[in-house]
């Protein structure tokens, strides 16, 4: 069943004149995991805002088309009813967090508090999404104290707590050490795997392919194409339009003209890769 | 200009011990990439060149300059540091002036300043956008403005602090020209990454930390095939190095002209 529902739309910031967003129609199911890539300015994080609710209730501006996330219409709705819903982590962490509470712990119950969540429910849903994403040894320290990645982790995690229906996460592990993003990704494909519909703006190609059910590409505010991870990134429209694709995508695209790669598909993978080249080898 | 740095060790004021002895030399006209987990040590480590920090024991030396002797601005004329975060680092009203400012302070004359401006705008392929004040840029954008800034310098030394962070192919393949550019002037390249395939396709050398040491530091080749040592620090090898060692390669590859080359050999 839908969870998500944008048809035809449309979105410009307020005082601009082009706009951010058009012609924007995708339906997203309870428990998918969609991954949106796209160049820097193709309005991903413009996309992640107006499935939060932020566009237009916080930026304003105008939007048009009908925006449906987890049952609450865009047109028809506060910001104070997406947040019970819908979850965003925001791709600076230092943009998120409060700024009002002194340790990590604390922070990350802050949301709780703030919908009203009863004491010791706070206590056990703040130290389950910690052991989760692996920070609870952060748990006295200061959110302004930690490095990069590790206020990633808790940014995530914040959200993490307040268990929406719908996460949507800009670039949560831009600034993570490579293991540390793919346990990320891991994560995240658990809170997929539990029905937990998920919304990921990433660069990092290899992952998608591997955690991601779907992959939406976007171009100059709209969609270029939307597919299954495989269809999407492989697809020669990416590299001609800026896009990133994975090292054994372009190699083995090579590697076919050369008569090196016998498969008709691409791989996306390392273990699709693997076998393609394998083939190769011991023809 | 050459970089010695001999038994390094710095804790910050709260106790905690970020660097644990580290020793190592980088010549004139190296380009190097420094790996590691969050938290390894890479940020304080390069924070020690312009004197930023000073060490808790041990010695830095620029050139015969021993950074404990002399004072940040001065050490900026011969280090250069572009900030993690560009957001740090501008406050400009508009691109030019932001790029002119550091080398006005460094006490070139207006003739130089212009020159040196014009040549980081056109490396940094800002020159369109002189007039444009920094922070109606995106952020994409921004990051080539902190690049400009520094390299409008003209130092010997250029360190970047995760510059492709939040970066698209294209704004990365930018970055990896300029990059390439300061080698052919002979300057001394020293880049933080996580981006691991960025970071062998585009450095020769490679030096990985954890807990504020020095695990591994060596041609590129070397460190990119030691995958459980790396896994120690939160380091994947590359995309193509990791399917090569899968598919059994006698020899550690990185680009794809190398995996290539003996994808090719084994079939014949």
């Amino acid at each position: 069943m839908a969870i998500v529902n944008l048809q035809n739309v449309a979105y410009k910031y307020p005082l601009t004149d082009s706009p951010a967003l058009q012609n924007i129609t995708f339906q997203v199911n309870e428990g998918e995991f969609v991954a949106i890539i796209g160049p820097n300015g193709a309005g991903k994080s413009t996309l992640c805002y107006t499935l939060a609710g932020f566009v237009p209730h916080f930026f304003k501006g105008e939007l048009a088309g009908h925006v449906e996330v987890a049952g609450i219409e865009s047109h028809n709705s506060s910001l104070s009813e997406w947040v019970l819903n819908v979850g965003l982590a925001f791709q600076n962490p230092f943009n998120q967090i409060s700024g009002a509470k002194y340790t990590v712990f604390e922070e990350l119950a802050f949301g709780l508090e703030n919908i009203g969540i009863p004491r010791e429910e706070m206590k056990t849903r703040v130290e389950d999404a910690m052991k989760l994403t692996g920070i609870s040894d952060l748990a006295e320290r200061s959110p302004y104290s930690l490095s990069g990645g590790q206020q990633q982790r808790v940014a995530l995690t914040s959200i993490l707590v307040m268990q929406p229906k719908v996460l949507v996460l800009d670039e949560p592990t831009s600034q993570m050490d490579p293991i540390g993003t793919r346990e990320v990704f891991g994560v995240i494909r658990r809170m997929a795997e539990r029905g937990m519909t998920v919304i990921l703006v990433e660069h990092k190609v290899e992952w998608i392919a591997q955690f991601a059910d779907r992959v939406i590409a976007l171009k100059d505010g709209q969609i270029l194409l939307d597919g299954t991870p495989s269809e999407v990134l492989t697809s020669p429209l990416l590299q001609e339009n800026g896009f990133g694709i994975s090292r054994y995508t372009s190699v083995a695209r090579i590697a076919k003209e050369m008569g090196l790669w016998k498969k008709d598909k691409l791989p996306v993978t390392l273990d699709e890769a693997v076998e393609g080249f394998s083939l190769a080898k011991h023809r | 200009m050459k970089i010695e740095i001999s038994n390094l060790q710095f804790s910050y004021p709260n106790g905690i011990q970020a660097l644990n002895g580290i020793s190592l030399t980088i010549d004139s006209n190296e380009q190097v990439a420094i790996v590691g987990q969050n938290g390894a040590g890479k940020t304080t480590l390069v924070k020690h060149l312009n004197g930023l920090l000073q060490p808790t024991q041990g010695q830095v030396l620029i050139g015969d300059w021993d950074t404990s002797k002399h004072s940040v601005a001065k050490l900026a004329s011969r280090v250069g540091y572009v900030f993690q975060n560009p957001d740090e680092q501008l406050f400009s009203k508009t691109v030019g002036t932001e790029v002119a400012f550091g080398p006005r302070n460094l006490g070139f004359n207006g003739d130089q300043v212009q020159a040196l401006v014009k040549d980081a705008l056109t490396l940094t392929e800002l020159s369109d956008k002189t007039e444009t004040n920094p922070y109606d840029l995106s952020v994409t954008w921004r990051k080539m403005v902190a690049l400009a800034s520094i390299i409008s310098m003209d130092t010997d030394i250029v360190v970047f602090d995760e510059p492709t962070t939040g970066q698209d192919a294209v704004n990365i393949a930018r970055i990896a020209n300029v990059i390439a550019e300061l080698r052919k002037r002979g300057k001394t390249v020293i880049t933080i990454t996580h981006d691991i395939d960025f970071c062998s396709e585009n450095f020769e050398r490679i030096i990985a930390l954890s807990q504020g040491k020095i695990l591994l530091d060596g041609k590129a080749n070397e460190v990119l095939g030691q995958e459980e040592i790396l896994a120690t620090t939160y380091v994947d090898p590359p995309q193509l190095t990791r399917l090569g060692k899968r598919l059994n390669f006698n020899q550690t590859v990185r680009k794809e002209e190398e995996f290539l080359d003996v994808l090719s050999k084994d079939r014949s």
